[in-house]
């Protein structure tokens, strides 16, 4: 293990043994503040209960991924093809990002109701803006003389794209993944809290209405493995699909 | 033949030439000399259409072309060899684009990579060999254009010495094995004596050509020879001419 591994491990067994041991000291009960040995027995023997929910939860971010990007990529290629395009729409896109998308989560209710549309579309909002706009710019940090090559070697703008525009851009795109996966999370969650039949959201309203604080923070931490697990899968992606810089770093 | 008259681009109301004129004819070795920021890869920029001439004539073969982005292929000082694709694969690229056969090509790429001395190294990725290998990978790319006019913007700069001359070896295969028309831009006088037919003196911007020199036939050239180191007096006293009428 390296050394910051090492302090990083360190730091986590030391905030969770304060805790641990503040709870027992102190005798606080368990719908206060479970300690951190009761959460991890709860989120594992709950497990068929909190699964469903689990799942639900990460189908609409999966989902949500899918639908951005499904938006993103057309839309930042044609914003990079056509700069009247872009100029047209660049400002809806800086203003889009003024409006808090966390306030129309009860909207997204009224419109689209209990179901999972209104937390896939959230989630989709929330990782649309950084995709298309990480995007674009990897498009367009792309060398001159590299276009003019292209130019030269009489390449149309999808042949350009797909040789060379795109695999330049994606370091740049999984970036703004990275960014959006993470607040996707939260955004599906608010979209839960606010109205839903299923989904670890939901689960943590439940339960925090019945005082079962324990299934509250098991359910935070099975989203928090879910976060984790989004964040490291990207990564993986990322490393597969930009495997001309895994091999530089080991040279 | 590659003719160039009246030739005018403009800056920010500065002329970076003007009225420029030149003639490389076909299958010569053309190297343009002068000065940093005279105007040598503007002038690329609109003979490769990149952008376009105030004023001017580009004529190729005798016929009136508005520019030769598709007639003339095109090697720049950077390898630009793309690091997601194999030495192998960069080299195809102009043969993709353009539509050809891939099967034909990758036969034809394999054996000017042995011919350049690239055996073996088809399968690499590009910062897996050194700049020397890039380059001449580079170069068996520009000959995959399958164009008669070859431009060269300061093709060799990048790299040290003893890699650059046995690269200027090769650009002499471009003329004498693959029958090819090229235009080069060099500040390495010494470059460009051993392998120019017409040398081409630029003046200072506003380009224009203050000398052009033409020099004797046999080639390799060796600095032995005391004919060229005569020229290359004569070239060194008319730049440092050039540079005192700067300063
Ligand atoms: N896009 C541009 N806009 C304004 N000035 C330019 C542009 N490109 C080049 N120049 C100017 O034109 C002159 C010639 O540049 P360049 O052709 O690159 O010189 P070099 O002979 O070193 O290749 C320089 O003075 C440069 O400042
Ligand atoms: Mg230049």
């Amino acid at each position: 293990m390296s050394r910051s591994n090492l302090l990083a491990f360190g730091i986590l067994v030391l905030v969770l043994g304060l805790w641990e041991a503040t709870c027992r000291i102190f005798a606080i009960p368990i719908f206060i503040l479970p300690p951190p040995l009761i959460i991890a027995q709860t989120a594992v023997l709950k497990a068929p209960l909190i699964l469903p929910h689990a799942l639900t939860t990460g189908m609409e971010i999966v989902c949500g991924i899918g639908l951005a990007l499904a938006v993103a990529i057309p839309l930042a290629m044609g914003m990079f093809a056509w700069p009247w395009l872009e100029k047209a729409l660049s400002p809806f896109l800086v203003v889009s990002q003024a409006i808090p998308v966390f306030a129309l989560a009860p909207l997204l209710v009224v419109w689209l109701g209990y179901g999972m549309a209104g937390k896939i579309l959230m989630a989709a909002i929330i990782i649309f803006f950084p995709v298309t706009v990480s995007l674009l710019e990897g498009f367009k940090s792309c060398d001159r003389e590299f276009r003019v090559l292209f130019r030269l070697m009489g390449a149309g703008f999808w042949q350009t794209m797909r040789l060379l525009y795109w695999p330049w851009a994606l370091p740049h795109f999984f970036a703004g993944l990275r960014v959006g996966v993470t607040v996707a999370t939260i955004g599906a969650v608010i979209g839960e809290w606010v109205g839903a039949q299923k989904g670890l959201g939901y689960l943590m309203i439940q339960a925090n209405a019945r005082l079962k604080v324990d299934l509250v923070f098991a359910a935070i931490l099975w989203l928090s493995l879910m976060g984790l697990l989004l964040w490291f899968g990207v990564g993986w992606l990322e490393k597969k699909s930009i495997h001309w810089k895994e091999n530089q770093q080991i040279l | 033949m590659l003719s160039v008259s009246g030739l005018t681009k403009t800056f920010d109301q500065q002329p970076v030439f003007s009225g420029f004129t030149l003639t490389v004819t076909r299958n010569r070795f053309a190297v343009l000399i002068g000065p940093s920021g005279c105007g040598k890869s503007t002038f690329f920029d609109v003979l490769t259409g990149v952008t376009p001439a105030d004023e001017g004539l580009i004529s190729w073969q005798g016929s009136d072309v508005d520019h030769l982005g598709d007639l003339a292929a095109y090697m720049h000082q950077k390898d630009l060899l793309l690091p997601w694709f194999s030495l192998l694969e960069n080299s195809l690229l102009p043969a993709r684009t353009g539509g050809e056969d891939l099967k034909q090509a990758r036969q034809r790429a394999i054996q000017l990579f042995s011919r350049l001395g690239l055996d073996g190294y088809e399968k690499h990725l590009p910062h897996q060999v050194s700049g020397g290998m890039r380059q001449r990978c580079a170069l068996v790319r520009t000959l995959m254009f399958n164009r008669d006019l070859v431009l060269l913007d300061e093709p060799l700069s990048a790299l040290d010495a003893i890699t650059r001359k046995s690269l200027q070896s090769l650009l002499l295969l471009l003329q004498s094995e693959f029958n090819r028309t090229l235009l080069m831009i060099t500040h390495d006088v010494d470059e460009a004596l051993l392998l120019a037919d017409d040398l081409y003196l630029l003046s200072v911007k506003p380009m224009r050509v203050v000398e052009k020199i033409e020099l004797y036939d046999d080639k390799p050239r060796r600095f032995d020879n005391p004919e060229l180191l005569a020229i290359k007096k004569t070239i060194m006293q008319k730049l440092e001419g050039d540079i005192d009428h700067v300063s």
